[in-house]
């Protein structure tokens, strides 16, 4: 953009490189200091934030590998982290599935069938999804204790429930796919009823497969979603080997039993994947965000 | 043909639905679960109708989302608003009948009339030897041979006098104690010649008669039988009470009308520490979104200035922390923030020779919130800001350039009104989200330090939903009824915020 150019034009530009680096510094010192914590022999050293001596222990023991000390004494892996990264992944693996299934079959139906109240339905749906979960855990505790007397696989401390509780996170989702299916002509779905292919034809061979991207990326969407989802899972889930990362983490900060470097192996291990999914889908991010979504 | 033979599938197919729902339903109704039954009988008799007709094809795609919706976002938020008008807490967690059931089914064992038993193998099942009672002239007993490895049977199981039969050497403790759990649900029947009497397992080496603690008697009071006091149910309390007043523990849950309500705004005990969360909820919210817009804005701005080099590179680096999964983020400060141990207090202790308390003082801890969030919630405000900017004309700073006017004559005459309208919808919504930021609080500070003196212990860092938290799930009794009454008050709190949003929303659009 075209900004009056004086002498001082070039002290400026320093000076706006300066402040960037050290807001950068700022911003990623929690990120690097962690990788560096982790490689750091024990976990109680301070001092030097560049590791002197590099060793591996955090990181046999996030991998659930024991560890041989130098005088000879065994440590056991504190934690199950793979068991909980592998918990966290097949409850966001398998919700993700339903909740794009469910969310394309209702995206449809707001693009492109008339019923009655569609808008109404729609701003109502938007509207609830406003309220945080978070907020109506009691209930939520409530139903799942009630729901686990009738049907014990679907109760507390299973993670067939947790799956299904993550179920009513829809409504962004309808919307992203329905602005999708809107951008498609209708006119090769008409081709194909002519023809003679039925509702359900018309939507699983026609526009189904054209809309595989938009699919995709609510897939990963709601993958991150349940993935660092919090508040639910640690009402949900309470003995060890059934925890998700996302509840596990916070044991290993324990006023009792701090363990701040096997902590940080197992956050760069955990959270080092979850980011790159992130930055590969950053583009749809944040075409969702400007577009009135607010992280939630 | 086709479509007759279909056609036929689909009302098999409908009537076995109907049938196994009327089944479950019918079976959640006789458990003295009637809302519940009530509520699967509708959805479910929804889906068979939507599915088993075809009334209405768009409702065949929408019915799962819908219901998805229904159960687990908007029942949940009816639900809470009902638990805040009862007295439901770990006090009182079951209904009238099942505490009822509950303490008839209060025993007590007969030490006087136990009788020794021991286990003796044989082939892969068990007998079960019992000596007579101590003092006593009966017979010794024996079982059938039982396998207690796949459980114990329902049915009590008879005992016969032993008479000639052989028994291999007794099991020891520890092989009795793994058997312990089908032992536990194990019940033998004495000949008749001996009364005919239940006996239970009444410790390792015992088996006794259990003998009840409670009678039913009329109006759903209870008898203590040992004593004879009769307990009443109190509807109101939601204990069984004698008339003296003394209560059976568990109670049960009853609604008990506005007393949660009227416990937040006239308890002074209560009040007191409610008021300072409210204040720090409105606060943390207000600053962490003011916080995160300066440093936000101010960063699209400058990203957006053409003699700067490198731009993409920072405008990457400057959003990971948006892309690095919150519980860890935050875990991570928490750690480095960490008094003794922390790597900030290593540098500022190097530097200023300061160690400050970030977690014990409460002006600390709330400032160390603030700058995580701050940390947290830029990229967000920074990336919304960098698609408003690049929507703006660029012939309007052409204008000004032209007039000869200063960056910062540009931000506020031109930049900052243009962007503001459409941003105000999204900074409430990130208000509204910080309202709520629960996952926050309770993984960097829990809430903690706590006020002292209060009767529920309350975080001088709680926001309003963490303290529910901790009403509802952590020491203090698990209240659920007062936290929900408390997530009431919030849900009205997110809908006027929702509304607000809505209308700096709709301005938005009717003006652009």
């Amino acid at each position: 953009m075209p900004i009056v150019t004086g002498k001082s034009q070039r002290w400026r530009v320093w000076a706006a490189h300066a402040a960037l680096w050290v807001l950068l510094a700022l911003t990623l010192f929690p990120l690097l200091a962690v990788i560096s914590i982790s490689l750091r022999p024990g976990n109680f050293a301070t001092g030097s934030l560049i590791p002197t001596t590099i060793s591996f222990e955090h990181w046999q023991l996030a991998l659930g590998i024991p560890y041989t000390q130098p005088d000879g004494t065994v440590v056991q892996p504190p934690f199950p982290v793979l068991l909980w990264l592998w918990n966290s992944i097949k409850i966001a693996t398998i919700s993700s599935l339903l909740i794009v299934a469910i969310s394309t079959t209702a995206a449809y139906a707001f693009a492109r069938l008339k019923f009655a109240r569609k808008q109404a339905l729609l701003n109502s749906m938007l509207l609830l999804q406003m309220f945080p979960v978070a907020v109506a855990l009691v209930a939520i505790y409530a139903i799942f204790e009630g729901l686990g007397q009738q049907i014990p696989w679907l109760g507390i401390e299973t993670h067939a429930g947790l799956i299904v509780a993550y179920l009513g996170g829809v409504a962004m989702h309808i919307w992203t796919i329905k602005g999708y299916f809107e951008s498609i002509p209708v006119e090769i779905e008409e081709n194909a009823k002519v023809d003679g292919a039925t509702h359900w034809q018309a939507f699983r061979l026609v526009l189904l497969p054209m809309a595989v991207p938009i699919l995709m990326v609510v897939f990963v969407l709601a993958f991150i979603g349940t993935i660092i989802e919090y508040p639910v899972a640690s009402i949900l889930l309470r003995e060890e080997p059934n925890l998700t990362l996302a509840v596990g983490s916070k044991f290993y900060l324990y006023e009792q039993k701090y363990l701040w470097g096997d902590f940080a192996a197992a956050a760069v291990l955990s959270g080092l994947p979850i980011t790159l999914v992130f930055l590969l889908a950053q583009k749809w991010i944040v075409s969702g965000l400007t577009s009135g979504g607010v992280k939630g | 043909m086709k479509a007759a033979r279909s056609s036929g599938l689909q009302w098999a197919t409908a009537g076995v639905a109907s049938l196994a729902l009327l089944w479950l339903v019918f079976s959640l109704w006789m458990a003295g679960q009637p809302l519940v039954a009530v509520g699967i009988g509708a959805l479910g008799g929804s889906a068979i109708y939507i599915y088993g007709t075809a009334q209405s094809v768009a409702w065949k795609y929408l019915f799962p989302g819908v219901a998805g919706m229904l159960v687990f976002v908007a029942f949940p938020l009816v639900y809470t608003v009902q638990i805040g008008f009862t007295n439901y807490s770990s006090k009182n967690l079951l209904d009238e009948d099942r505490a009822r059931q509950y303490l008839l089914e209060q025993s007590v064992a007969d030490e006087a009339h136990a009788r020794a038993f021991t286990l003796h193998a044989e082939g892969s099942a068990l007998r079960l030897k019992l000596m007579p009672e101590e003092g006593g002239s009966g017979a010794v007993l024996v079982s059938p041979p039982l396998k207690l490895a796949a459980g114990a049977p329902a049915a009590p199981v008879a005992m016969q006098p032993l008479g000639t039969l052989a028994l291999g050497d007794a099991l020891s403790l520890r092989d009795v104690i793994q058997q312990r759990a089908a032992l536990q649900a194990l019940q033998l029947q004495l000949p008749p010649d001996e009364g005919g009497k239940l006996i239970r397992y009444a410790g390792l080496r015992e088996f006794g008669p259990i003998d009840p603690l409670w009678k039913a008697v009329d109006d759903g009071a209870l008898q203590q039988l040992a004593s004879g006091t009769v307990y009443a149910p109190n509807r109101d309390t939601g204990f069984f009470e004698s008339a003296q007043g003394e209560r059976l523990q568990p109670g049960f849950k009853v609604s008990i009308g506005l007393a949660n309500y009227t416990r937040m705004l006239l308890d002074a005990d209560f009040r007191s520490p409610f008021v300072s969360i409210f204040i720090w909820t409105v606060m943390f919210a207000g600053l962490s979104v003011l916080f995160s817009t300066a440093l936000g804005m101010a960063l699209a701005v400058l990203l957006e200035w053409q003699s700067l080099k490198y731009r993409t590179l920072y405008r990457t680096l400057l959003f990971l922390p948006y892309a690095v999964p919150g519980f860890i983020s935050i875990l991570v400060f928490k750690g480095l923030f960490n008094q003794n141990f922390g790597e900030i207090n290593a540098i500022l202790d190097a530097v200023l020779g300061i160690r400050p308390a970030w977690f014990a003082d409460p002006l600390l801890a709330k400032t160390m919130i603030l700058i995580v969030n701050t940390w947290l919630g830029y990229p967000y405000i920074m990336i919304l800001c960098t698609g408003l900017i690049k929507a703006i004309p660029a012939d309007l700073y052409e204008a000004s350039a032209i007039a000869g006017a200063k960056p910062l004559t540009n931000f506020f005459k031109i930049t900052m009104p243009l962007i503001a309208r459409p941003l105000t919808p999204l900074l409430i919504g990130a208000f509204a989200f910080n309202f709520n930021n629960f996952v926050l609080i309770s993984l960097l500070t829990d809430g903690r330090p706590d006020f002292l003196n209060t009767k529920l212990p309350a975080g001088t860092t709680d926001i309003l939903v963490s303290y529910t938290y901790r009403i509802a799930f952590t020491d203090s009794g698990q209240n659920f009824g007062l936290a929900a009454a408390i997530s009431t008050l919030i849900f009205v709190l997110v809908a006027i915020m929702a509304l607000v949003q809505l209308k700096a929303t709709q301005q938005k659009d009717s003006r652009s």
